[in-house]
């Protein structure tokens, strides 16, 4: 027929092209480039990668994101997990979409972090909303932007940000739970409790892995909202990764930029793998 | 009584979302002296902590006036965004959604290994792939034009992920019906594929809408010249002083993309769960 493969190519082919010149070629680039000398040339074996490994500015964004992640990840994913059970309940409950109220969670997607610069000047300043409200609650005032506390103003932008995204893809799996097996289980004599963690939480879970993957892709946009109150250089445990490559940027220092992509590529292939491999157990 | 419970919850942490929504329209209607008085522990560093309150005492249309008549370099930055954004939604449909069909419906040598290849690409940060496309846009001159933050936005691999997912649900009988009446391949992709994928299509271009709307470190990086700025870099340049001003241009800098997604809230969630639920 004519059916050959050459009419799957030619759809394919003009956006694949694209794919390539801008993307595939160039990395292969940054992949040979992370084993050369920038200023000579010269093949230079693994040395780019031992100063990058061994750089306090990327350490310290390394140590930064992990630590941004151990604290993010669970705290999203349980917050959104409550939150999008008690909405499934009453979805069931009333037989109503509940579409407004969805939105309201979901706008933060909707707002550019630009637009908050001021906003969240205004609540984390000494001075600000956050610090009046815990003075009214009898607790000191924190400096959010200049100590420690930098950390969780990325930690509240970034739950912030990502609550409605992460309570959808919860619904998704809460709703593809069939009725039934509550009803079976409540005539069983299962009290609400049981049947979350006997029926709900055992069929969710193959949704868990990937919202893992997908909040920890999601995490590194964050950089929008660190950037935009604190500029390239922010206080020490607000400093991400993309501070560290926009300042290698600016420096042109291609050999450690190359080491760093490759690093953190091969890092994020690894999570790919792994939920490829889920999503096809899941077929 | 528990009902009474949830529901408050829900709708409290609802609220705590959207507030910073309210707090813009407010803020936007606020004349500059409010402002000053409610902020004056911020702006001026004066005892105690800036307040707020949820209706303007006198609200006034001065800010949004002065963005009218007396910002050209607003416009400027907004019509800057609206290319950008634009020009990667139209180039997705040219060479994304080819992609996505062919990927999807045909035997294409090395598919499953071109599919990995997407999906990589699509979860791979910016940090990852600055300097590759520094590399091309630079080798191409194209550094420091719009074209520098459009193209490679045009061949990110997201969207084609999503439309394939849906193209991939089109049951294959329709196809061959098709086929047997004598239909062209490129004719069964725009009778079929297109109307039949649409609302994978919408997802896509909700979703990535959004996306460039806000976009921020593309333009960082690869845009010098302050002329070729989208909004979201001269949004945190306005003056301090200015603050009912800078609350307004923030709002009106978010009306597109909120547009956008109250017409397509609900194919932005089909989208989001495209990616975690097999169909």
């Amino acid at each position: 027929m004519r059916r050959s493969k050459w009419t799957g190519l030619s759809f394919l082919l003009p956006g694949f092209c694209g794919v390539a010149v801008f993307s595939l070629l160039p990395f292969m680039d940054v992949i040979r480039r992370s084993f050369v000398q920038a200023v000579s040339g010269r093949f230079c074996g693994l040395e780019n990668y031992r100063i990058v490994l061994h750089n306090r500015a990327f350490l310290l964004a390394v140590k930064n994101a992990l630590r941004f992640l151990l604290v993010c990840l669970p705290l999203l994913l349980g917050i959104s997990l409550v939150l999008a059970f008690l909405l499934h309940a009453w979805q069931m409950a009333f037989h109503q979409k509940l579409r407004l109220l969805k939105a309201a969670y979901l706008v933060p997607m909707a707002i550019p972090a630009a637009s908050l610069v001021l906003l969240w000047k205004l609540m984390f300043d000494k001075h600000g909303f956050v610090n009046g409200i815990l003075h009214l609650c009898g607790i000191h005032a924190v400096d959010w932007m200049n100590t420690g506390a930098a950390f969780f103003v990325l930690v509240f932008s970034y739950i912030w940000k990502n609550l409605g995204y992460t309570m959808v893809l919860w619904l998704a799996g809460l709703c593809s739970i069939s009725p039934d097996l509550y009803e079976a289980a409540e005539m069983d004599g299962a009290g609400r409790m049981t049947q979350f963690f006997k029926i709900t939480l055992p069929l969710i879970r193959p949704l868990i892995f990937t919202i893992v993957v997908l909040s920890f892709l999601n995490s590194f946009k964050v950089f929008r909202e660190a950037y935009l109150v604190a500029g390239n250089y922010p206080q020490e445990d607000m400093y991400l990764l993309q501070h560290l490559f926009n300042n290698w940027f600016t420096d042109l220092s291609v050999d450690k930029m190359a080491a760093g992509s490759v690093l953190l590529a091969l890092v994020i292939t690894v999570f790919v793998l792994l939920l490829q491999k889920l999503w096809e157990t899941n077929e | 009584m528990k009902k009474a419970i949830v529901i408050t919850i829900l709708v409290l942490f609802g609220a705590l979302t959207a507030a910073p929504l309210v707090f813009l329209v407010c803020g936007s209607l606020m004349g500059s002296g409010e402002l000053a008085e409610y902020l004056a522990p911020v702006l001026e560093s004066t005892k105690g902590y800036a307040r707020w309150r949820l209706f303007p005492l006198y609200p006034t249309l001065r800010n949004l006036v002065e963005l009218c008549f007396d910002s050209p370099e607003f416009f400027q930055m907004f019509w800057n965004t609206m290319k950008i954004t634009v020009g990667i939604l139209a180039g997705q449909l040219v060479f994304g959604l080819p992609s996505a069909w062919g990927l999807a419906r045909y035997p294409i040598p090395g598919k499953r290994f071109l599919y990995f290849l997407y999906i990589l690409l699509m979860m791979l940060p910016f940090q990852v792939t600055m300097l590759s496309q520094y590399l091309v846009l630079n080798r191409l001159h194209l550094m420091d034009t719009t074209w520098a933050v459009i193209v490679p936005g045009v061949f990110s691999t997201f969207s084609v992920f999503l439309m394939y997912r849906f193209f991939c649900g089109i049951p294959e009988e329709l196809l061959e019906a098709a086929r047997i009446d004598g239909a062209g391949e490129w004719k069964i992709f725009w009778a079929i594929g297109v109307p039949l994928g649409s609302s994978g299509i919408f997802s896509a271009l909700v979703l990535q809408f959004l996306e460039c709307f806000s976009m921020m470190e593309q333009p960082l990086v690869f845009l010098q010249t302050k002329k070729l700025w989208p909004l979201s870099l001269y949004l945190p340049e306005i003056k301090e002083g200015q603050t009912g001003f800078a609350l307004c241009c923030s709002l009106v800098a978010l009306l597109p993309a909120l547009c956008v997604f109250g017409m397509g809230q609900q194919y932005l969630e089909l989208g989001i769960t495209a990616a975690a639920v097999k169909e």
